[in-house]
């Protein structure tokens, strides 16, 4: 049979020019066309007509739009508070990572299956279910309000709060498989040469999860910069203060403003396509740190 | 092989999305209704009445779609192609900037008696029991350390009106002078701690969230609070001097000109004139315009106050939306100054 | 000797004030931000008891939200499945030019904010749009109607199943189809009978978590939706409406709908982990 095969070879499918390699699996051309046309209705032609619809302002209308105080401090909300969420899960998510990978307790594996609630939780019922928390009449809002005389709800605060919990699970979910697969020779070895558990753990450890934490970092807070959801329910949308970019977009274009609302979208797409870039970069680099 | 199998499914998805489509504007029977915030429970009554009455009239099983929000959004979702047969807006602006992109004919506001108004409102305080800071007037709200609650003029009609209100007290006050009006408005803006983008939100932020000291609202929204919340928790203040809203109402003439219901349409608007619809609106804290329609219970319901009108004060809506509320104006100046 | 590894042991291992230190401080961070969340949605919800929460799931708006959901990640999810069927097959079995950039473009919808994902399409298909005119004659509704909603359904879950399965596929590498093909099995039956086997419970991974996020979207469908009561509101909407009605019992009562909704979701997660977690792409099998 495969005597038969070899003598009668099969015709290679080429794909035209696109195809570096011959194979002989068919359906490169269906399933490539399949996905490029989809991906250009769904995603490239609404993106084009964004970038069409920003264009059309011009250099000059672009500048106008952008560079006022409101637009610019919205952005300075998101991206400040969104950095400090992702700064926050970054230290929590690896103590839970740590607590989940190296100790064992009642409960773990439930525990660590619900690290990805944040993921699976409408935003809209953790804006309300957050606000309702935070609220100075809610559960933890009003002990606050009476212990501390804190606000929470309706200040910048509030908003770091809603992106820490959407970002939980990036941390989480990156430094975890890193730190199950770290060899532990090398523990052995550091403590064997005398270190302290802590010295080990800031010079052997932490090095080998930094790639993995960034990365958890920069996911953490690229969803915190595009947020929407789970914050204008909690944030008061004070402009200038606790007014997000997202919410400044759907503000612009309940004014009839569209070319303002494009151009802050524009915007935002630029720094999400940077932010995916440098993702990109990281990844890279942390496969070949650790080339498995 | 795989092609022959693949290309009908695709094929078929791409029709049921169009067929969808097509057939969610085609469907006639039902009028869509685009309104703004506080009217929420007035139509939801109001609605059952007329379809009750088209029935008896017509024979005719008759729905009423209603969509809520921020007067200002609620206009751009219907310039940007949602299919409402009628608009019943916070005021005359919202509409003017529907009729400029063609949908309405420009003269729609003396198609129907009274500006195309049936009911009229005011801004009125809504502050917690016992006024704790002694709220009486307008120039109780920009005390330092008073907190007041109002949504954003940008995106709600309710805003605009309450902001109108105070620059008119504000300019009276002052012998005229636009600039300590101004200066007026600016210090009462410093004031505020939220901007919700429609009345409701500001409604739930002072309720609720129980955030300010006061609360500029809807004279209905005012009284619905009280209904919702218990009179125990809330007073309403009514200032010296407020703005006659009047909220505006209109056909969409080239929605209902494609989907055939114009006469629906106009019936339901001129429902709003009938004794039942002056009753109705009576009963949800609106002003009726013919308070005789209403019926003798609803006679005091209202406080007297001195009210002024945007086309006295301001020059008509337009003018007033030009100087205060487009982009660079007077709004911007100040909340940009903060 | 047995001293010295007794040793270098404890070095090894922290002491154990300090592991329940940190257990109780990781426990703490996610009983704060996880599990009280979750907890205050069910306790609003029932707050008036059973029959009020039972009577605002009944309420025909709430009814008609809970079925224009489901419609939506009825169509949106089947297409995004056949979609990232058809993307990890062309980029798992073939090498071409151009590569890298097609996945970077399926990935791009990951990092959109969900606000502008709403935004195009009204800037595509609203009636000052692109298109928009044209529709309008034609007589085509495709924001503020089911078209809207799916599409920009469509482009936030656009990644999740393509996402899932080209790694799964790359990892599988192409022998086994080749073997097939060399055996005389026509495409259509090497992928049935070889490749979907190997991949069933990858593909049912992501369309699982496609499937939640289809259902919960709330920024972008908040854009296109119009917010037509009993029409155009999808739950999460429908959830905002409730709130801003001072309906806070009914808006929680639905939140709780979408809660227990995502719980399931990582219930059947975690057991596909559990138990086909040898099944499921590398960067699945660590947890």
């Amino acid at each position: 049979m495969s005597a038969v095969s070899l003598a009668e070879p099969v015709p290679l499918h080429r794909g035209g020019t696109v195809l570096m390699r011959p194979t002989i699996i068919p359906g490169f051309r269906l399933t490539l066309g399949i996905t490029v046309t989809y991906l250009s209705v769904i995603v490239l032609l609404p993106l084009a007509a964004l970038a069409v619809k920003a264009a059309g302002l011009g250099f000059g209308g672009l500048w106008t739009a952008l560079a006022t105080e409101r637009v610019l401090s919205a952005f300075k909300v998101s991206f400040g508070l969104s950095l400090v969420g992702a700064a926050v899960n970054a230290v929590a998510g690896l103590l839970v990572a740590w607590v989940l990978v190296r100790y064992r307790f009642p409960g773990k594996r439930i525990i660590d299956a619900f690290v990805d609630l944040p993921f699976a939780l409408p935003t809209a019922v953790a804006g309300i279910a957050l606000t309702a928390l935070y609220a100075p009449n809610g559960w933890v809002g009003a002990l606050l309000k009476d212990w501390f005389g804190m606000k929470v709800a309706f200040t910048p605060l509030g908003i770091a709060i809603a992106l820490t919990f959407i970002g939980l699970p990036f941390v989480v979910r990156t430094v975890e498989p890193v730190l199950q697969d770290l060899p532990p020779e090398e523990e052995e070895a550091a403590a064997c040469l005398g270190a302290s558990r802590w010295q080990t753990f800031r010079h052997v450890i932490l090095p080998a999860l930094m790639p993995a934490l960034l990365t958890g970092f920069a996911l953490a807070f690229a969803r915190g910069v595009g947020e929407y959801g789970s914050v204008i329910f909690i944030a008061g949308n004070m402009p200038g203060v606790t007014e997000i970019a997202p919410l400044l977009i759907v503000i612009k274009l309940e004014q009839y403003d569209f070319a303002g609302a494009a151009a802050v979208g524009m915007l935002m797409l630029l720094v999400s396509f940077a932010m995916l870039l440098v993702l990109n970069l990281l990844q890279a680099w942390m496969r070949r740190r650790h080339a498995r | 092989m795989l092609s022959i199998r693949f290309r009908p499914l695709l094929v078929a998805a791409g029709v049921a999305l169009a067929a969808l489509g097509a057939r969610a504007a085609t469907t006639s029977e039902p009028i869509l209704n685009v309104s703004y915030d506080p009217t929420r429970e007035f139509y939801t009554e109001f609605n059952q009445l007329f379809a009750k009455k088209w029935q008896t009239e017509t024979g005719e099983k008759l729905t009423v779609k209603q969509s809520h929000g921020g007067s200002g959004k609620q206009a751009r979702s219907v310039i940007d192609g949602l299919a409402a047969d009628v608009v019943t807006l916070a005021l005359a602006y919202d509409v003017d900037a529907i009729a400029d992109a063609g949908l309405i004919g420009k003269d729609w506001i003396k198609r129907l008696p009274e500006n195309s108004a049936p009911y009229t409102s005011t801004i009125v305080f809504l502050v917690r029991k016992g006024n704790p800071k002694q709220i009486k007037d307008w120039d109780d709200l920009i005390k330092p350390g008073v907190q007041v609650i109002t949504p954003n003029p940008k995106t709600s009609g309710g805003a605009r009106w309450n902001y109108l209100a105070a620059w008119a007290y504000a300019r009276e006050k002052n012998g005229g002078d636009e600039g300590k009006a101004k200066e007026f408005v600016q210090k009462l803006f410093k004031n505020v701690p939220v901007l919700d983008s429609g009345a409701r939100g500001s409604t739930v932020t002072f309720t609720q969230r129980e955030l300010g000291d006061v609360l500029l609202a809807w004279e209905n929204e005012a009284y619905l609070s009280l209904q919702e919340f218990g009179a125990d928790k809330f007073e309403i203040v009514t200032p010296s001097l407020s703005v006659l809203a009047e909220p505006s109402v209109a056909v969409v003439d080239s929605v209902v000109d494609r989907k055939g219901t114009r006469k629906v349409a106009e019936a339901y608007l001129q429902f709003l004139y009938t004794r039942e619809g002056q009753e109705l609106a009576a009963k949800h804290y609106y002003r009726p315009r013919h308070p005789e329609l209403a019926g003798a219970q609803y006679a005091n319901r209202f406080a007297n106050v001195r009210l002024v009108t945007v086309d006295q004060a301001f020059g008509g809506w337009r003018e007033a939306q030009k100087q205060h509320f487009s982009d660079g104006g007077v709004f911007d100046q100040i909340s940009g100054a903060r | 000797m047995p001293g010295e590894a007794h040793a270098s042991r404890s070095t090894l291992v922290e002491p154990l004030w300090l592991r329940a230190a940190l257990i109780v401080a990781a426990l703490a961070f996610l009983g704060l931000f996880l599990l009280l969340p979750l907890t205050v949605v069910f306790v609003e919800a029932l707050k008036r008891g059973v029959g009020a929460y039972w009577n605002a799931l009944q309420e025909p708006d709430a009814l008609s939200a809970i079925k224009l959901t489901l419609m939506t990640a009825g169509i949106a999810v089947p297409l995004n499945l056949l979609f990232g069927v058809c993307a990890s097959w062309c980029i798992a079995k073939f090498d071409f030019h151009g590569k890298h950039l097609l996945i970077t473009l399926i990935d791009l919808p990951f990092s959109v904010s969900p606000v502008i994902s709403g935004m195009v399409y009204v800037l595509l298909f609203g009636l000052n749009g692109l298109l928009g005119p044209w529709l309008r004659e034609h007589d085509v509704q495709i924001i503020f109607a089911l078209p809207g909603l799916v599409l920009a359904t469509i482009f936030v879950t656009f990644p999740f199943v393509a996402r899932e399965l080209i790694p799964l596929m790359q990892e599988q590498g192409t022998e086994e189809e080749e073997a097939a093909i060399v055996l005389g099995a026509s495409g259509w039956q090497t992928f049935w009978r070889v490749t979907l086997p190997n991949i069933k419970w990858g593909l049912l991974y992501g369309v699982l978590l496609c499937n939640a996020r289809a259902m919960g979207e709330f920024g972008a469908v908040s854009v296109v939706s119009g917010h037509i009561r009993g029409e155009t509101n999808t739950m999460p909407l429908h959830v905002e409406i409730l709130y801003n009605e001072y309906n806070f019992v009914a808006a929680f009562a639905v939140a709780s709908v979408l809660a227990l909704l995502a719980l399931v979701t990582l219930a059947a997660k975690t057991v596909l982990e559990w138990r086909f977690g040898h099944e499921l792409a590398a960067t699945r099998r660590g947890g």
